[in-house]
Protein backbone atom coordinates (compact mmCIF):
# COMPACT_ATOMS: atom_id res chain seq x y z
CA UNK A 1 0.00 0.00 0.00
CA UNK A 2 1.23 3.37 -0.75
CA UNK A 3 0.33 6.73 1.56
CA UNK A 4 -0.21 8.75 -1.74
CA UNK A 5 -2.67 6.70 -2.25
CA UNK A 6 -4.30 6.50 0.97
CA UNK A 7 -4.37 10.27 1.42
CA UNK A 8 -5.97 10.47 -2.09
CA UNK A 9 -8.80 8.00 -0.63
CA UNK A 10 -9.77 10.16 2.04
CA UNK A 11 -9.03 13.73 0.34
CA UNK A 12 -12.52 14.21 -0.87
CA UNK A 13 -13.10 13.51 3.40
CA UNK A 14 -10.76 16.25 4.38
CA UNK A 15 -12.51 19.32 3.12
CA UNK A 16 -14.39 19.82 5.87
CA UNK A 17 -11.49 18.77 9.01
CA UNK A 18 -8.61 20.77 10.11
CA UNK A 19 -5.90 18.82 9.08
CA UNK A 20 -1.91 18.82 10.42
CA UNK A 21 0.41 16.72 8.47
CA UNK A 22 4.52 15.83 9.15
CA UNK A 23 7.04 17.26 6.85
CA UNK A 24 8.33 15.61 3.57
CA UNK A 25 6.38 13.37 1.46
CA UNK A 26 3.19 13.01 3.71
CA UNK A 27 2.99 17.37 3.64
CA UNK A 28 3.73 17.13 -0.34
CA UNK A 29 1.39 14.43 -1.41
CA UNK A 30 -1.63 16.18 0.53
CA UNK A 31 -0.77 19.14 -0.98
CA UNK A 32 -0.34 17.99 -4.93
CA UNK A 33 -4.00 16.92 -4.42
CA UNK A 34 -4.84 20.67 -4.16
CA UNK A 35 -3.79 23.17 -1.04
CA UNK A 36 -7.03 23.99 0.92
CA UNK A 37 -6.70 27.37 4.20
CA UNK A 38 -7.89 24.15 6.72
CA UNK A 39 -4.25 22.69 6.22
CA UNK A 40 -1.35 22.87 7.95
CA UNK A 41 1.78 21.38 7.27
CA UNK A 42 4.65 21.17 9.62
CA UNK A 43 7.76 21.25 7.63
CA UNK A 44 10.03 20.53 10.90
CA UNK A 45 9.73 20.16 14.88
CA UNK A 46 9.33 16.60 13.96
CA UNK A 47 7.28 14.71 16.78
CA UNK A 48 4.84 18.05 17.03
CA UNK A 49 1.83 17.25 14.62
CA UNK A 50 -0.37 15.15 17.08
CA UNK A 51 0.56 17.84 19.86
CA UNK A 52 -0.31 20.64 17.62
CA UNK A 53 -3.71 18.35 16.78
CA UNK A 54 -4.59 18.09 20.53
CA UNK A 55 -4.40 21.40 21.08
CA UNK A 56 -6.72 22.18 18.43
CA UNK A 57 -9.39 19.55 19.08
CA UNK A 58 -9.64 20.60 22.53
CA UNK A 59 -10.07 24.32 22.14
CA UNK A 60 -12.14 23.95 18.96
CA UNK A 61 -14.59 20.95 19.57
CA UNK A 62 -16.74 21.75 16.90
CA UNK A 63 -14.35 20.92 14.68
CA UNK A 64 -12.72 17.46 13.01
CA UNK A 65 -9.14 17.42 13.48
CA UNK A 66 -7.08 15.12 11.28
CA UNK A 67 -3.31 14.03 12.29
CA UNK A 68 -1.48 12.49 9.29
CA UNK A 69 1.80 11.81 11.25
CA UNK A 70 4.35 9.59 10.22
CA UNK A 71 6.72 6.58 12.17
CA UNK A 72 10.03 8.41 12.27
CA UNK A 73 8.01 11.63 13.88
CA UNK A 74 6.04 10.02 16.06
CA UNK A 75 9.24 8.11 17.44
CA UNK A 76 10.47 11.40 18.59
CA UNK A 77 7.71 11.96 20.47
CA UNK A 78 6.27 8.56 21.97
CA UNK A 79 5.10 10.28 24.87
CA UNK A 80 2.29 11.77 22.81
CA UNK A 81 0.16 9.00 23.35
CA UNK A 82 -0.10 8.97 26.86
CA UNK A 83 -1.19 12.69 26.71
CA UNK A 84 -4.04 11.73 23.84
CA UNK A 85 -4.75 8.75 26.01
CA UNK A 86 -5.28 11.38 28.74
CA UNK A 87 -7.50 14.00 27.62
CA UNK A 88 -8.79 11.52 24.74
CA UNK A 89 -10.10 14.82 22.91
CA UNK A 90 -13.33 12.93 21.20
CA UNK A 91 -12.60 14.65 17.80
CA UNK A 92 -9.23 13.88 16.81
CA UNK A 93 -8.20 11.14 14.69
CA UNK A 94 -4.87 10.48 14.58
CA UNK A 95 -3.29 8.29 11.56
CA UNK A 96 0.10 7.35 11.54
CA UNK A 97 1.91 6.22 8.54
CA UNK A 98 4.51 3.49 8.90
CA UNK A 99 6.76 3.31 6.13
CA UNK A 100 9.43 2.01 8.37
CA UNK A 101 11.97 4.12 6.85
CA UNK A 102 12.84 8.58 7.84
CA UNK A 103 12.12 8.84 3.86
CA UNK A 104 12.11 12.41 3.78
CA UNK A 105 15.73 12.92 5.76
CA UNK A 106 17.63 10.56 4.06
CA UNK A 107 15.44 7.19 3.50
CA UNK A 108 17.04 5.67 6.56
CA UNK A 109 15.29 2.82 8.59
CA UNK A 110 13.26 3.52 11.48
CA UNK A 111 13.01 1.24 14.28
CA UNK A 112 9.69 0.08 13.22
CA UNK A 113 11.75 -1.38 9.94
CA UNK A 114 12.21 -4.61 10.96
CA UNK A 115 8.63 -5.63 12.21
CA UNK A 116 9.54 -6.21 16.08
CA UNK A 117 7.77 -2.73 16.71
CA UNK A 118 4.47 -1.91 16.93
CA UNK A 119 3.08 1.18 17.04
CA UNK A 120 -0.51 0.63 17.16
CA UNK A 121 0.50 -1.84 20.62
CA UNK A 122 2.19 1.17 21.81
CA UNK A 123 -1.12 3.58 21.04
CA UNK A 124 -3.12 0.90 22.80
CA UNK A 125 -0.90 0.50 25.61
CA UNK A 126 -0.87 4.18 26.23
CA UNK A 127 -4.36 3.83 26.76
CA UNK A 128 -6.07 4.77 23.66
CA UNK A 129 -9.08 2.89 23.29
CA UNK A 130 -10.02 2.92 19.47
CA UNK A 131 -6.91 1.83 18.02
CA UNK A 132 -6.62 0.29 14.36
CA UNK A 133 -4.12 -1.56 12.04
CA UNK A 134 -4.35 -1.24 8.39
CA UNK A 135 -2.19 -3.02 5.17
CA UNK A 136 -4.14 -2.97 3.16
CA UNK A 137 -6.43 -0.28 0.75
CA UNK A 138 -9.55 -1.47 1.94
CA UNK A 139 -8.91 -1.76 5.84
CA UNK A 140 -7.56 1.60 5.44
CA UNK A 141 -10.41 2.59 4.30
CA UNK A 142 -12.83 0.98 6.76
CA UNK A 143 -10.63 2.03 9.37
CA UNK A 144 -10.73 5.87 8.21
CA UNK A 145 -14.45 5.81 7.81
CA UNK A 146 -15.18 4.31 11.17
CA UNK A 147 -12.88 6.65 12.97
CA UNK A 148 -13.89 10.30 11.08
CA UNK A 149 -17.91 8.90 11.88
CA UNK A 150 -16.67 7.94 15.31
CA UNK A 151 -17.00 10.19 18.40
CA UNK A 152 -13.93 9.44 19.89
CA UNK A 153 -10.50 9.71 19.48
CA UNK A 154 -9.31 6.75 17.06
CA UNK A 155 -5.66 6.33 15.99
CA UNK A 156 -5.02 4.43 12.73
CA UNK A 157 -1.74 2.58 11.81
CA UNK A 158 -1.20 2.29 8.17
CA UNK A 159 1.47 0.29 7.18
CA UNK A 160 2.89 1.64 3.73
CA UNK A 161 5.69 1.33 1.25
CA UNK A 162 8.45 3.36 2.03
CA UNK A 163 8.41 5.98 -1.16
CA UNK A 164 7.60 9.74 -1.61
CA UNK A 165 6.96 11.94 -4.62
CA UNK A 166 9.62 13.09 -7.31
CA UNK A 167 9.90 16.06 -6.26
CA UNK A 168 9.32 18.96 -3.40
CA UNK A 169 8.11 22.60 -3.44
CA UNK A 170 5.10 24.64 -2.23
CA UNK A 171 3.67 27.69 -4.21
CA UNK A 172 3.13 29.03 0.14
CA UNK A 173 5.67 30.32 2.67
CA UNK A 174 5.72 28.63 5.90
CA UNK A 175 4.27 31.56 8.07
CA UNK A 176 1.67 32.07 5.10
CA UNK A 177 0.41 28.77 5.95
CA UNK A 178 0.14 29.09 9.59
CA UNK A 179 -1.80 32.64 9.15
CA UNK A 180 -4.31 30.97 6.30
CA UNK A 181 -4.74 28.16 8.79
CA UNK A 182 -5.86 30.47 11.72
CA UNK A 183 -7.88 32.64 9.73
CA UNK A 184 -9.91 29.41 8.07
CA UNK A 185 -10.25 28.38 11.83
CA UNK A 186 -11.48 31.89 12.89
CA UNK A 187 -13.28 32.53 9.64
CA UNK A 188 -15.48 29.08 10.21
CA UNK A 189 -15.92 30.01 13.85
CA UNK A 190 -17.55 32.82 13.11
CA UNK A 191 -19.65 31.51 10.26
CA UNK A 192 -20.86 28.82 13.01
CA UNK A 193 -21.78 31.46 15.63
CA UNK A 194 -23.96 33.36 12.77
CA UNK A 195 -25.86 30.48 11.72
CA UNK A 196 -26.50 29.73 15.19
CA UNK A 197 -27.69 33.11 15.67
CA UNK A 198 -29.53 33.40 12.84
CA UNK B 1 12.40 26.68 52.20
CA UNK B 2 8.69 26.40 51.17
CA UNK B 3 7.17 26.95 47.89
CA UNK B 4 5.41 30.64 48.54
CA UNK B 5 1.11 29.76 48.76
CA UNK B 6 0.42 33.27 48.44
CA UNK B 7 3.23 34.00 45.22
CA UNK B 8 2.09 31.12 43.78
CA UNK B 9 -1.83 32.92 43.98
CA UNK B 10 -0.68 36.12 42.93
CA UNK B 11 0.81 34.61 39.99
CA UNK B 12 -1.88 32.50 39.09
CA UNK B 13 -4.51 35.54 39.62
CA UNK B 14 -2.19 37.21 37.20
CA UNK B 15 -2.94 34.44 34.54
CA UNK B 16 -6.44 34.73 34.79
CA UNK B 17 -6.28 38.68 35.00
CA UNK B 18 -4.41 38.31 31.52
CA UNK B 19 -7.53 36.61 30.40
CA UNK B 20 -5.70 33.18 29.87
CA UNK B 21 -8.10 30.51 30.15
CA UNK B 22 -5.85 27.76 28.94
CA UNK B 23 -2.45 26.27 30.42
CA UNK B 24 0.00 23.55 29.11
CA UNK B 25 2.59 22.39 31.49
CA UNK B 26 4.55 19.74 33.28
CA UNK B 27 4.60 20.09 36.75
CA UNK B 28 7.41 20.64 38.96
CA UNK B 29 7.84 21.69 42.87
CA UNK B 30 7.53 25.69 42.18
CA UNK B 31 4.74 25.48 39.94
CA UNK B 32 2.70 22.67 42.00
CA UNK B 33 0.47 25.11 43.61
CA UNK B 34 -0.16 27.38 40.41
CA UNK B 35 -0.94 23.75 38.78
CA UNK B 36 -3.19 22.79 41.66
CA UNK B 37 -5.06 26.14 41.38
CA UNK B 38 -5.58 26.08 37.92
CA UNK B 39 -6.50 22.06 38.25
CA UNK B 40 -9.36 22.63 40.86
CA UNK B 41 -10.49 25.58 38.37
CA UNK B 42 -13.40 24.85 36.75
CA UNK B 43 -12.73 28.10 34.11
CA UNK B 44 -9.39 26.95 33.08
CA UNK B 45 -8.28 24.04 30.63
CA UNK B 46 -5.08 22.08 32.09
CA UNK B 47 -2.98 20.36 29.67
CA UNK B 48 -0.57 18.28 31.15
CA UNK B 49 2.35 16.84 29.03
CA UNK B 50 4.69 13.79 28.91
CA UNK B 51 7.64 16.12 27.90
CA UNK B 52 7.99 20.41 27.44
CA UNK B 53 8.12 19.79 23.54
CA UNK B 54 4.84 18.79 23.47
CA UNK B 55 3.60 21.76 24.84
CA UNK B 56 4.83 23.50 22.24
CA UNK B 57 2.44 21.90 19.69
CA UNK B 58 -0.02 22.42 22.17
CA UNK B 59 0.09 25.96 22.30
CA UNK B 60 0.89 26.20 18.60
CA UNK B 61 -2.91 24.66 18.02
CA UNK B 62 -4.64 26.62 20.73
CA UNK B 63 -3.40 29.79 18.75
CA UNK B 64 -4.69 28.53 15.38
CA UNK B 65 -7.71 27.54 17.65
CA UNK B 66 -8.00 31.30 18.70
CA UNK B 67 -7.50 30.44 22.53
CA UNK B 68 -5.20 32.44 24.61
CA UNK B 69 -2.74 30.23 26.01
CA UNK B 70 0.22 30.06 28.44
CA UNK B 71 2.79 27.33 28.89
CA UNK B 72 4.20 26.90 32.50
CA UNK B 73 7.51 24.53 32.66
CA UNK B 74 10.87 24.63 34.65
CA UNK B 75 14.03 25.99 32.95
CA UNK B 76 14.84 22.45 31.76
CA UNK B 77 12.37 22.03 30.23
CA UNK B 78 12.31 24.70 28.56
CA UNK B 79 15.34 23.15 27.32
CA UNK B 80 14.62 20.47 26.51
CA UNK B 81 12.13 21.71 24.31
CA UNK B 82 13.79 23.79 22.26
CA UNK B 83 13.96 22.33 18.69
CA UNK B 84 9.99 22.47 18.95
CA UNK B 85 10.40 26.32 19.85
CA UNK B 86 12.67 26.79 17.28
CA UNK B 87 11.63 25.38 14.71
CA UNK B 88 7.71 25.50 15.22
CA UNK B 89 6.83 28.49 16.96
CA UNK B 90 9.92 30.63 15.54
CA UNK B 91 9.39 29.37 11.85
CA UNK B 92 5.73 29.79 11.42
CA UNK B 93 5.60 32.65 13.89
CA UNK B 94 3.56 31.46 16.44
CA UNK B 95 3.16 33.38 20.08
CA UNK B 96 4.16 31.45 22.85
CA UNK B 97 4.15 33.23 26.69
CA UNK B 98 6.12 31.02 29.11
CA UNK B 99 6.12 30.90 32.40
CA UNK B 100 9.36 29.26 33.29
CA UNK B 101 10.77 28.35 36.73
CA UNK B 102 14.15 29.54 37.23
CA UNK B 103 16.05 27.09 38.85
CA UNK B 104 19.54 26.48 39.53
CA UNK B 105 19.98 30.10 39.85
CA UNK B 106 21.83 32.59 42.34
CA UNK B 107 21.17 30.53 46.26
CA UNK B 108 20.67 27.50 44.52
CA UNK B 109 21.36 24.08 47.21
CA UNK B 110 20.61 21.32 44.53
CA UNK B 111 23.37 20.56 42.25
CA UNK B 112 21.51 19.56 39.55
CA UNK B 113 19.75 21.95 38.64
CA UNK B 114 23.15 24.42 38.70
CA UNK B 115 24.36 24.20 34.84
CA UNK B 116 20.96 24.48 33.77
CA UNK B 117 20.12 27.74 35.40
CA UNK B 118 23.58 29.13 34.46
CA UNK B 119 22.66 28.60 30.72
CA UNK B 120 18.78 29.34 30.66
CA UNK B 121 19.65 33.30 30.10
CA UNK B 122 22.13 32.69 27.49
CA UNK B 123 20.22 30.52 25.62
CA UNK B 124 17.65 32.72 25.95
CA UNK B 125 19.59 35.95 24.52
CA UNK B 126 21.09 33.00 21.61
CA UNK B 127 17.34 32.02 20.25
CA UNK B 128 16.04 36.13 20.46
CA UNK B 129 13.34 34.99 23.22
CA UNK B 130 12.66 38.41 25.05
CA UNK B 131 12.39 37.63 28.83
CA UNK B 132 12.00 39.46 32.32
CA UNK B 133 12.65 37.96 35.90
CA UNK B 134 9.59 37.98 37.96
CA UNK B 135 11.05 38.82 41.53
CA UNK B 136 8.19 41.04 43.04
CA UNK B 137 4.45 39.51 43.44
CA UNK B 138 3.26 42.96 43.07
CA UNK B 139 4.47 43.25 40.02
CA UNK B 140 3.91 39.51 38.74
CA UNK B 141 0.21 40.21 37.05
CA UNK B 142 1.06 43.30 35.08
CA UNK B 143 4.47 41.37 34.17
CA UNK B 144 2.65 37.90 32.50
CA UNK B 145 -0.42 40.57 31.16
CA UNK B 146 2.62 42.15 29.33
CA UNK B 147 4.82 39.49 28.20
CA UNK B 148 1.51 37.67 26.30
CA UNK B 149 0.57 41.26 25.02
CA UNK B 150 3.75 41.19 23.66
CA UNK B 151 3.88 37.48 22.55
CA UNK B 152 0.70 38.12 20.63
CA UNK B 153 2.06 41.28 18.95
CA UNK B 154 5.55 40.50 17.89
CA UNK B 155 3.72 36.78 16.94
CA UNK B 156 7.27 35.31 19.07
CA UNK B 157 7.75 33.58 22.08
CA UNK B 158 8.29 35.62 25.31
CA UNK B 159 9.77 34.49 28.53
CA UNK B 160 9.03 35.26 32.27
CA UNK B 161 11.29 33.91 34.52
CA UNK B 162 10.04 32.70 37.75
CA UNK B 163 12.92 33.49 40.40
CA UNK B 164 13.36 32.09 43.74
CA UNK B 165 12.84 35.56 45.42
CA UNK B 166 9.18 35.03 44.24
CA UNK B 167 8.35 31.36 44.31
CA UNK B 168 10.35 30.13 47.69
CA UNK B 169 9.70 31.83 51.39
CA UNK B 170 11.41 30.75 54.78
CA UNK B 171 9.02 30.23 57.46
Amino acid sequence: MERARCIETIYPELADKLVVTIMGACAQELYDLGHQDNFFYLQHAMGLASSIGLGLALHRPEEKVVVLDGDGSVLMNLGTFTTLARYRPPNLVHIVFDNGSLLSTGGFESHTASGVTDLAAIARGAGIEHVASADDPMSFGEAVIEAFERDALSVIVARVRAVGPDHYGMDLHLPENAFRFARHIRDSKLAREAAATS
Amino acid sequence: MTVSYDNSKAVYEGIKAAGIRSISALPETWLGLLLQRAEDDPDMTLIQVAKEEEAIGIAAGAHFAGEPHLLLMQNHGFLAAINGVVSLAQLYHIPLCMLIALRGHWGEPYPWHTRGGMVTEEVLRALGIPFEHARDPDRVASQIREAYTYSRSSLWPVALLLTRDLMEEYP
